[in-house]
């Protein structure tokens, strides 16, 4: 239920001068004619939903705990003229889920192909929060790591290096304070450079320091692309593969890889076991 | 001095050397971040004396005891 | 089936690979995650979990403060609901029970409007819709914005902490407390939260049992009850703790109920191990008081207006049109009333209240207005209400209603209280279950289940209560 969140406060907050970037236009549910299609992934409770209601002026349930957003949120901004369609996605540890909220989220950014992944991170847990970075960046670098939660980060003495994070992942990275609306024009910036930017979809190449695993995908990756022309991310399909994901063998056992990259939501695997006098 | 995460007190801390759960399971603790050469503290256990609240990379994890207890550790002394 | 040749070559490749090549993987992302935050950050001289948080954990996960400050907590927030939506919930119902109808009465008269439309329209659907308001608006304006700071501060994973050796001992994910305290605010929407369980069989425990958290549309009805019938029986400056103390009790009944109906679906036909979970707690963090209770208090508004317009008002016009269309010499609620009273007599209830439940399937927040409406048209006529006309009177002469028109007594009240905790969920949770579950059988177990255990617990206590000789 709920998936549409409720419409734009308008008063509130779309004026006080922290909160406003100067050239953001908040569309509310209206993603209409939208140019861009901007998702937002990141471990649960990083502050991706806070995020997004600071971008488009809605109102989704934000909470502190892990787990608040379980469906697929959408609504829109406009910023140097362009219309962007945001995506809020419930949190992931991972892009190999279990649980149905972690397959809308998997699903989305491995199949739905966002023109910008906004991967949002906490500060104060950016080692574990980088293990999710690195594996969507092994499907996409059309990539922006948003270092949300600076503001608790400065309270624990913690102090981030955008610029070193930044290149040592070779995407940008930005620091914001999603609640307080600080860090916004940055982060648009950075998501507009990306946008914008020629950048492939392809992913950054696996960095897996066994190299018989490294051939191995790269062997498969290449039979994969050959069977489904225009599959999306091969590389990690082949290696989900080989990792036993039983929902993808099924898939492509009963041939119907291709149509998982037209509706992801076919992928999600059978959640309701016998029925009970079984 | 090898141990199973579950026989750690609140306050102790050791470092993980295997885990004995397989499947989507084991993947699942990876994932968490409770892996190999991890360092793990216990922090809290629950009122009820069953869970108990790990520190594991800067995040509270809360592990019931028949789970914890299939994670092998190395107890730090002192 | 043929077998795809790329799966072939997968498992021919995989053979090739070390055995621990998975492990590998998550081993290299989290070293080179390990490398990249350690050259990027920077830290000061403190300690990874400041000391407030862990004082606060210290009290709030505390052998005997925990549970004191959950039990506290939980009261604190009905009594601030019961106490303050007194005024506002009087106010309302002067302003648009009364006087609004009032003023839309002599409107149709002006119009000249047939009897039949003025009666569905001001009668039937207008009435309903304002009581609607009236009574659900104020508790769950005060209500949700408290729990929502609870939930903003990182309270509500502390509670499934403290909870989880019982849940672990019905078999149940340790995340289902979370997604109980979803369903306090629509269960619909907690059956939807049941998705960050992952085992299939957990997760099915999770829905089948969110009905047992109280939503939205019933709270409201246990307040009204608690404070019309037992906060009664009170000395007045004690009113209010006496019905805040009823609902804090059928509200941990729930918990409890949720609690067995796990053990005993976990040890029949949804047996299983429990799986290794993920509750995180989260670091405290002080929540935007005000910008919590505006943006609560509105989503609250709209989502109880909405309900009254899209369920209330038809149900209004159902009630009227059923106790206004006469078959042979009686009207068509008096025949429903009839058949349904032997069951109600058993349940410690009457025919009038189960025939306000079927009534109200689509929403439960129209359970008490059918009830008042029905009672006035069919009890002894001794308002001179018109047919299916509801109330004009505000929660005070509620009670008056009940006990002389309805022949209601504390018997009826408390087992009311009980049968809105075990019912069946309502229309658009049911659906929802069938959306989440993808399954008729488990749809309808989770629909059926919780009301054949309503009739049974009622029947108990009306059985025990007519032999200790209090019905
Ligand atoms: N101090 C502080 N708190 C924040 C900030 N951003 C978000 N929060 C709080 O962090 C909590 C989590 O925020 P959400 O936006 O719900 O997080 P999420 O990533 O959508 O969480 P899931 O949907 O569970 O994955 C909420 O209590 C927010 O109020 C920030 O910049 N600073
Ligand atoms: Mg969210």
């Amino acid at each position: 239920m709920s998936p549409t969140p409720s419409p734009p406060t308008t008063s509130a907050c779309g004026t006080c001068a922290l909160n406003n970037a100067a050239n953001l236009r908040r569309l509310g549910v209206d993603p209409s004619g939208h140019d861009l299609v901007v998702a937002l992934a990141g471990n649960p409770n990083t502050g991706k939903s806070t995020v997004f209601n600071a971008l488009t002026g809605l109102r989704q349930h934000v909470g502190n705990w892990a787990g608040k957003t379980v469906d697929r949120a959408e609504g829109g901004f406009e910023y140097h003229e362009r219309r962007y369609k945001l995506v809020d996605l419930p949190g992931t540890y991972s892009l190999l889920s279990t649980s149905e909220d972690e397959d809308i989220a998997r699903d989305f950014l491995v199949f739905g192909r966002p023109d910008v992944t906004t991967v949002v991170v906490d500060a104060t847990r950016l080692e574990r929060d980088l293990n999710l970075v690195l594996q969507i960046l092994q499907i996409t670098t059309r990539v922006v790591v948003a270092v949300n939660l600076v503001d608790e980060a400065r309270r624990h003495g913690i102090t981030v290096d955008f610029r070193h994070l930044s290149r040592e992942l070779g995407v940008p990275a930005v620091g914001m304070a999603a609640r307080r609306g600080t860090g916004i024009e940055d982060l648009l910036d950075a998501v507009e450079r990306v946008a914008l930017s020629p950048t492939s979809f392809g992913g950054r190449r696996l960095i897996h320091r066994n190299r018989r695993l490294e051939r191995a995908v790269s062997h498969l990756a290449e039979r994969v692309a050959r069977h489904v022309p225009g599959v999306t991310n091969p590389r990690w399909v082949a290696l989900r593969l080989l990792e036993g994901d039983a929902t993808l063998e099924r898939a492509v056992a009963e041939g119907r890889l291709r149509e998982l990259v037209a509706d992801p939501a076919e992928l999600r695997s059978e959640t309701v076991p016998e029925e009970p006098d079984a | 001095m090898n141990t199973t995460l579950d026989r750690l007190s609140p306050g102790e801390t050791a470092t993980v050397t295997a885990l004995d759960v397989e499947g989507p399971q084991r993947r699942r603790l990876m994932d968490l971040g409770i892996l190999p050469g991890t360092r793990i503290r216990a922090e809290r256990s629950s009122p009820l004396g069953d869970p108990t609240a790990y520190l594991v990379r800067g995040s509270l994890l809360v592990l019931r005891r028949n789970h914890a207890g299939r994670i092998h550790v190395d107890r730090h002394q002192g | 089936m043929t077998r795809s040749p790329i799966l072939d070559e997968t498992d021919r490749l995989r053979a090739e690979l070390p055995e621990n090549f998975r492990d590998d993987i998550v081993e290299s992302l989290y070293a080179e995650a390990a490398r990249i935050s350690a050259t990027s950050l920077s830290h000061g001289e403190r300690p990874a979990r400041p000391t407030l948080d862990k004082l606060l954990d210290r009290i709030l996960t505390h052998r005997v403060w925990g549970f004191l400050a959950m039990g506290a907590l939980l009261f604190g927030v009905f009594w601030f609901t019961i106490a303050g939506a007194a005024v506002p919930s009087d106010l309302l119902s002067n302003l648009l029970v009364e006087h609004g109808h009032e003023q839309l009465n002599r409107l149709s008269r002006l119009l000249s409007l047939p009897d039949w439309m003025s009666g569905l329209l001001v009668d039937g659907v207008y009435l309903s819709t304002a009581w609607v308001v009236a009574v659900m608006l104020p508790p769950m304006a005060i209500f949700f914005p408290l729990f929502t700071i609870l939930e903003d501060f990182g309270y509500l994973p502390r509670v499934a902490f403290n909870l989880d050796r019982l849940f672990a001992k019905a078999g149940a994910h340790g995340k289902q407390a979370l997604t109980m305290m979803m369903g306090y605010g629509c269960n619909a929407a907690g059956v939807t939260a049941t998705r960050i369980i992952d085992s299939p069989r957990e997760r099915l425990i999770a829905v089948i049992t969110n009905n047992f958290s109280i939503c939205n549309g019933r709270w409201p009805v246990l307040i009204l009850l608690g404070t019309v019938f037992l906060g009664q029986l009170a000395p007045p400056p004690l009113a209010a703790v006496v019905a805040a103390a009823s609902v804090t009790t059928v509200a941990a009944l729930g918990v409890l109920t949720a609690l067995v109906v796990s053990w005993g679906l976990s040890r029949t036909v949804l047996r299983g191990a429990t799986s290794v979970y993920s509750l995180e707690l989260p670091p405290y963090r002080p929540p935007r008081i005000w910008r919590t209770l505006y943006t609560s208090l509105i989503d609250r508004t709209l989502k109880v207006l909405r309900r009254a317009v899209t369920m209330a008002a038809p149900a209004g016009a159902a009630t009227w049109l059923i106790s206004n269309i006469t078959v042979a010499d009686a009207s068509l609620a008096a025949h429903l009333v009839d058949l349904l009273a032997p069951l109600g007599w058993l349940m410690g209830l009457n025919g009038i209240i189960l025939l306000a439940y079927v009534v109200a399937i689509p929403a439960n927040e129209i359970v008490v207005p059918t009830i008042l409406m029905l009672t006035m048209t069919l009890g002894t006529n001794l308002f001179g209400a018109e047919q299916g006309v509801l109330l004009e009177l505000g929660t005070a002469e509620t009670a008056t209603v009940l006990v002389q028109a309805g022949g209601w007594t504390l018997l009826t009240a408390v087992n009311l209280m009980l049968f809105t905790l075990l019912h069946n969920p309502c229309g658009t949770t049911i659906l929802t279950i069938w959306h989440e579950t993808r399954s008729a059988t488990w749809t309808a177990v989770a629909t059926l289940l919780p009301v054949g255990l309503g009739i049974v617990v009622t029947s108990l206590t009306a059985a025990v209560a007519r032999w200790a000789g209090w019905g």
